[in-house]
């Protein structure tokens, strides 16, 4: 027999490491349709009949956020044979609020509690028995850790599924349930009658999306509410608040005959490391001690040589490990090529385009992995939530969350893996903020972009680069402000009622499955789109028009991107570099930035330049004023990012829609404040072009009104 | 007075959650409701948020959340 169940319950209790224990390498890993929510499903190891779908992490079944919406949904229309709920043992009240709720599906349910020799430990006693009875389903302890009680746990779902549904069990105070048989007499009879306790608990409670479903007339709306309001004015209360007191209410009582705790208010080891990490005087310096770790290690070391490695050794001319010489792998494709006789354009289009591309997108595989491998294990041990604890304020002004402080500091070494660390974030909202403004902050890449310009036109003026980070982060700030008052974001203003869960350290296996799962599914991306676009960008270089046919030419000059250039100089002169190199410039900028660099190179007459271009600083200054040179680094700083963290990008939103307004929107706010910088700064010099400076008087307006205009919300 | 007041190493009990919509559910989905004691345990380095002990795990909260929790002071 095929059994589905659905793992369910509260974020850290042990869920991930359950469903490992349970399904090992059997594993699908998606998204729940049309959402960001990650979805696994697994066959369990010794019983492949059994599906185990793992349910979002959540602490009710409310109407309200994400993922609460998926399980539900999930639950109520996929209708799984059983539910797998894991209780943790150590905050029994809590987690079984959300047992109350799971139970009145009419899903059988089993419930595993989790930690067990953790309660026993510290001397509490759980009668199983009788909580057994209290709840309704059989209860079975394990130890997801340990991997101990799994089988039986695994033969109580078989058990209950064989048995099928049951009609639920009334726990609430006479008024309360008098109300909900109302309700299940007025309204839901039709339905099968181990739905209907679900459906009139929710009508009791005015559940939109509920009665939205049942599509229900207004004649029995009224006639039911009448029932509500009569037990509203008996408990002086609204009717959600009545449910959720008559849950709370109810595992009280039970735990009161089932639970002895031994001692009260004693101080655990959570307590005692909180009392340092988050303290007053101590919470920031080990914070930041704790993020220059990683960064040194993720971004600065370890990473970059492997990153190095990676570009300029497997990827490069070659490499020598343990004290033998490899070829690098386009040195032996080419040299595979040319004994295949293979032809000059396909020869380039699988090194330079192919190879070159991809090649320098997976450079930055490792260095993604120590970083996911750091994240996971600050996710894994508790501190991820003491982060957001401690920068929550400072962040939340902004519209960003606390947790956002960690894209933006990998950014500043990679936009790539800075945007994946945004998964972290639970907020949807938050999320999608850090998504969009991340790689604003200039990432390692566009330094060289930053010497050229420094070096060219500054004479090398100290105050440029750190100017770049300057406007990077102010961008952040003002992004997360005009973003947070439109009616997009500020609908679903995030809820900061955060559990700090106690420390723990995170089993390894589960930290390195986080770090591979993360790690892999950027590896299939530059499979995918980043190949795709690395294909496209190529070809767009290496072809041109010569006596008015479509040839290969190793010209630049010639090739159809500087024709795509003269295209589109025009938009680009009110920015002051409405020249056709800058344009080209940028957009092999998007391959990566620090091709500007080269690329000016190639266009200037000066194919072999150093990372800075210091050759060609003499012809820079021919195409621009010290202030269109700015100009032109700002753009290049805060417009759409390389292919590969456009690709990021598309991975995190998991929507087409939201990644086009996120690229869209970088480079609309790059052109907006490129303008502003060119025109305001012509009139400081005295070059002013009155049009141009009515523009972007215009714009800064107009910015400064998103700034400060109330927000908008939705309904 | 709300749960804003109570200062930290301070006891109080709950008598009503206020406001409305998905952040009233969110504070009374995790344990906060009529009746609970609560326990202030410290309050973030910025000022805000603060942690509370209720029904025996660690939560924090914005006190601008947190204002919205109508409790009596104990002991």
């Amino acid at each position: 027999m095929n059994i589905k169940v659905a793992l369910a319950g509260n974020p850290n209790s042990g869920k991930t490491t359950l469903f490992n224990a349970l399904t090992g390498s059997n594993q699908f890993v998606g998204n729940w349709p049309g959402v960001t929510v990650e979805k696994k499903e697994g066959k369990v190891k010794k019983n492949p009949d059994i599906t185990v779908v793992d349910l979002p992490g959540i602490y009710s079944l409310s109407p309200y956020t994400l993922e609460e919406v998926v399980a539900r949904k999930y639950l109520v229309e996929e209708k799984p044979d059983a539910i797998l709920n894991l209780v943790d043992g150590t905050n029994l009240e809590r987690n079984l609020y959300l047992t109350t709720q799971l139970t009145e599906l009419g899903i059988p349910v089993v419930i595993a509690i989790n930690m067990m020799d953790v309660v026993r430990k510290s001397g509490d006693k759980i009668d199983i028995e009788k909580l057994s009875i209290h709840m309704g389903c059989p209860i079975v302890e394990i130890s997801a850790l340990k991997e101990t009680g799994l089988d039986e746990a695994v033969e109580q779902v078989k058990r209950v599924a064989a048995k099928g549904r049951k009609i639920p069990q009334h726990n609430f105070s006479g008024e309360v349930e008098h109300a909900l048989a109302h309700i299940e007499e007025a309204v839901v009879h039709e339905l099968p009658d181990e739905e209907q306790r679900w459906y009139a608990v929710k009508l009791f409670e005015r559940d939109g999306r509920v009665i939205e479903k049942l599509s229900l007339n207004s004649d029995i709306i009224s006639h039911i509410e009448k029932d509500i309001i009569h037990v509203e004015e008996e408990y002086d209360d609204d009717s959600e608040s009545i449910i959720i007191n008559e849950r709370y209410n109810y595992i009280a009582r039970c735990l009161a005959d089932c639970y002895k705790k031994k001692n009260k208010n004693g101080l655990t080891p959570s307590d005692k490391i909180d009392r340092v990490l988050t303290n007053r005087f101590l919470a920031l310096p080990i914070f930041a001690v704790v993020i220059f770790f990683i960064y040194y290690i993720s971004v600065s070391t370890v990473g970059t040589w492997m990153t190095d490695f990676m570009n300029d050794g497997v990827f490069g001319e070659g490499f020598t490990l343990f004290g033998k010489d490899f070829l690098g792998i386009p040195v032996i494709i080419e040299q595979l090529l040319v004994r295949l006789n293979c032809a000059p354009w396909l020869r380039s289009l699988i090194l330079d385009g192919i190879v070159g591309g991809v090649g320098s997108v997976l450079g930055f595989v490792p260095q993604i992995f120590v970083l996911f491998f750091f994240l996971a294990f600050l996710e894994g041990c508790g501190y991820m939530s003491r982060i957001a604890f401690v920068l929550d304020k400072l962040f939340r002004k902004f519209g960003l969350s606390g947790k956002s402080f960690i894209p933006m500091l990998v950014g500043t070494g990679c936009s790539v893996p800075g945007i994946m660390a945004s998964r972290t974030i639970e907020s949807d909202r938050d999320r999608k903020m850090a998504v969009i403004t991340t790689s604003f902050i200039p990432c390692s890449a566009k330094i060289p972009v930053i010497g050229l310009i420094a070096g060219a036109l500054f004479g090398k003026a100290a105050w440029v680069a750190p100017s770049a980070y300057f406007i990077g982060i102010t961008a952040v700030m003002v992004s997360g402000l005009m973003l947070k008052k439109t009616a997009a974001f500020s609908g679903a203003e995030a809820p900061f009622v955060m559990e700090l869960p106690p420390y723990h350290l995170p089993p390894m296996r589960n930290v390195l499955r986080s770090m591979w799962e993360r790690g892999w599914s950027f590896v299939k991306k530059a499979g995918t789109v980043i190949l795709l676009s690395m294909v496209i960008l190529w070809f767009l270089q290496s072809f041109g028009f010569e006596n008015g046919r479509l040839v290969m030419t190793e010209d630049i000059n010639k090739s159809v991107l500087s024709f795509i250039g003269n295209l589109f100089a025009w938009m680009f002169r009110p920015l002051g570099f409405g020249n056709w190199q800058s344009v080209v410039a940028t957009l092999t900028g998007l391959i990566a930035k620090e091709n500007v660099v080269s690329t000016f190179g190639v266009l200037l007459g000066n194919s072999e330049v150093s990372e800075a271009g210091n050759e060609i600083w003499q012809a820079m200054r021919g195409i621009f004023t010290p202030v269109s040179g700015y100009s032109f680094l700002v753009f290049n700083l805060l417009c759409a990012p390389c292919v590969a963290a456009m690709g990021a990008i598309r991975r995190e939103m998991n929507s087409l829609k939201w990644s086009a307004f996120a690229i869209i929107y970088q480079c609309v706010f790059a052109y907006a404040v490129s303008l502003m910088v060119y025109q305001f700064g012509s009139l400081f010099t005295g070059n002013a072009d009155i049009i141009g400076v009515i523009a972007a008087a215009a714009v800064l307006g107009y910015m400064l009104f998103l700034l400060v205009r109330p927000a908008k919300t939705k309904k | 007075m709300t749960l804003k007041d109570i200062r930290v190493g301070h006891r109080a009990k709950v008598i009503k959650v206020r406001g409305e919509g998905a952040i009233r559910r969110r504070i009374m989905d995790m344990g906060i409701t009529k009746g609970v004691e609560i326990y202030v345990r410290r309050v973030a380095p910025l000022g805000d948020p603060m942690e509370i002990f209720v029904r025996g795990y660690e939560l924090s909260l914005r006190k601008a959340d947190a204002d919205m929790v109508e409790v009596e002071a104990t002991k």
